[in-house]
């Protein structure tokens, strides 16, 4: 199982793209708020997150996901559980 | 603060789009003249947007049959089916779609919208999967919400990934409900059915089609996706609309399972709405006895799918990825420009479908056409010439 800081890192990886260039990302970054995603793009983000890390986020935890943290919490929960 | 306040985004994104004279806000019907033309804004107008597959909205069968029950029922039931709400008809009606699905139960709901909910918020329940297509209706999306069961999405007819997430529930696919639609509403195109139905015998999941646009347009009987690539038997439940092939409005769901008769007892949206009111029952029933016997129309709706379809290609737009009654034009355009060409289209007499991001798959703007057996060869050819002026005007601003 990939630690914290794993999770972390590579999440920012992975958020980067649907980020605008140059903006800096850390674990307090709000998805909605600071980047701005829309509904779709946080679906779309979702799914290159579910094929990485190889779990299945279900949309019943979205809207307790506010920032990069609170959505690197959800996947290590998600990949413990699947272990 | 205001309660409105949330709104204002909404309000200003309506504003911009209304800088046209027209916009998808505010069509007005001013006169419907047949299941094809309209007047709007004053101008006849052929109708391609309308989800009208069989063009049965002004069969005198059906109309006859409407009339004769408003004068001898009623206006509406005023109440629910668990309450006054549950007349002969409805029983009869109910019957109708247990013999055409060939299924021992079914339950008709006020609306296809409502149809879902019910539905997909009780079957599913706290620890139960539902495993949906990423490309389904808002309605399956507002069901999900409403109820109790874990919600996961696939890409879109991947019938890969929808494995893949199979095989990481592990035992919980077995409390899983796939969920899938025949024909989806944006591009036009199929579920990989049969796939899915093979992935879903090998994990012992379930599966629910949502039948809403392929009704009385798919398979030698008019059932559905299912009926067409021969995989009813492995479907569990079946959703659908009245207010597509069958020309009014309401839902229900079938299934090859006795025991849904006892989820009529448990959903909310069915209990605490009031029933349709018997002229709705009355011309549903005999618009789906027209579909039952209704291979001609079929045959004649494909017809002009694949004329629309043809020239459309033959004009060189880009389409959804299969002829079907519904027919996208994808564009690249943003959506003030594709408002605009919208406009022209209007402007020439033809109504289609305006969908904008981000109700759309690819994030893509689409003209959408929806076709009709209604539709004769010359207002096919109107909806296309007007299409290639479309195309003129883009290539002189280009």
């Amino acid at each position: 199982m990939p630690s914290a800081q794993d999770i972390l890192t590579d999440l920012c990886r992975l958020i980067e793209p649907f980020a605008e260039p140059g903006r800096e990302l850390n674990e307090g970054t709000e998805l909605v708020t600071d980047l701005k995603l829309d509904s779709v793009k946080v679906m779309n983000l979702m799914l290159q997150i579910e094929d990485h890390f190889d779990i299945s986020v279900p949309l019943n935890v979205l809207p307790d996901i506010r920032t990069i943290k609170d959505l690197a919490a959800q996947i290590e929960a998600l990949t413990r559980a699947a272990e | 603060m205001s309660l409105f306040d949330k709104f204002k985004p909404l309000a200003e994104r309506r504003a911009a789009l209304c800088k046209f004279d027209a916009n998808p806000f505010n069509v007005v019907i001013e006169r419907i003249l047949s299941p094809t033309e309209a007047i709007i804004d004053g101008r006849h107008t052929i109708l391609a947007g309308t989800n009208n597959y069989l063009g049965l909205t002004f069969d005198p069968r059906c109309i006859e049959a409407a009339q004769t029950a408003l004068r001898e029922e009623g206006t509406g039931t005023t109440g629910s089916r668990m309450a006054n709400g549950t007349y002969a008809a409805h029983l009869a009606l109910e019957q109708e779609f247990s013999d055409f699905f060939d299924c021992p139960s079914a339950i008709l709901f006020s609306t296809g919208y409502m149809a879902n909910l019910g539905i997909l918020s009780t079957i599913a329940g706290d620890d139960d999967i539902i495993l949906l297509d990423a490309d389904c209706h808002a309605s399956i999306y507002d069901a999900c919400r409403m109820g109790s069961a874990e919600v996961i999405r696939f890409r879109h007819n991947d019938a890969g990934d929808l494995e893949k997430r199979l095989r990481r529930l592990g035992k919980r696919a077995t409390n899983t409900l796939i969920v899938v639609e025949g024909i989806y509403s944006m591009l036009g195109d199929c579920a990989p059915l049969k796939e899915i139905a093979a992935i879903k015998q090998r994990y012992s999941s379930w599966l629910l089609v949502d039948e809403a646009h392929s009704l009385g347009v798919l398979g030698r009987k008019g059932r559905g996706l299912a009926e067409a690539v021969g995989v009813e038997d492995q479907v569990d439940f079946v959703v659908g609309t009245f207010s597509k092939s069958l020309g009014s409005i309401g839902g229900f769901c079938v299934s090859r399972w006795p025991e849904l008769e006892q989820v009529r007892y448990a959903m909310r949206p069915y209990i605490f709405s009031a029933s349709s009111s018997p002229s709705l029952i009355a011309s549903t029933c005999c618009a789906l006895k027209i579909l039952r016997d209704g291979g001609e129309l079929r045959s004649r709706l494909w017809e002009n799918v694949h004329r629309l379809y043809e020239g459309l290609q033959t004009l060189g737009m880009t389409l959804g990825p299969e002829p079907s009654p519904v027919v996208a034009v994808i564009l690249e355009e943003s959506s003030e420009q594709a408002l605009a060409l919208w406009n022209r289209l209007l402007h020439s007499g033809i109504y289609v479908n305006l969908m904008l991001p981000p109700a759309t798959p690819g994030g893509h703007c689409l003209l959408r056409c929806s076709i009709s057996a209604a539709h004769t060869d010359r207002q096919i050819d109107a909806i296309l010439e007007a299409f290639a002026k479309l195309e003129i005007s883009l290539l002189r601003e280009g």
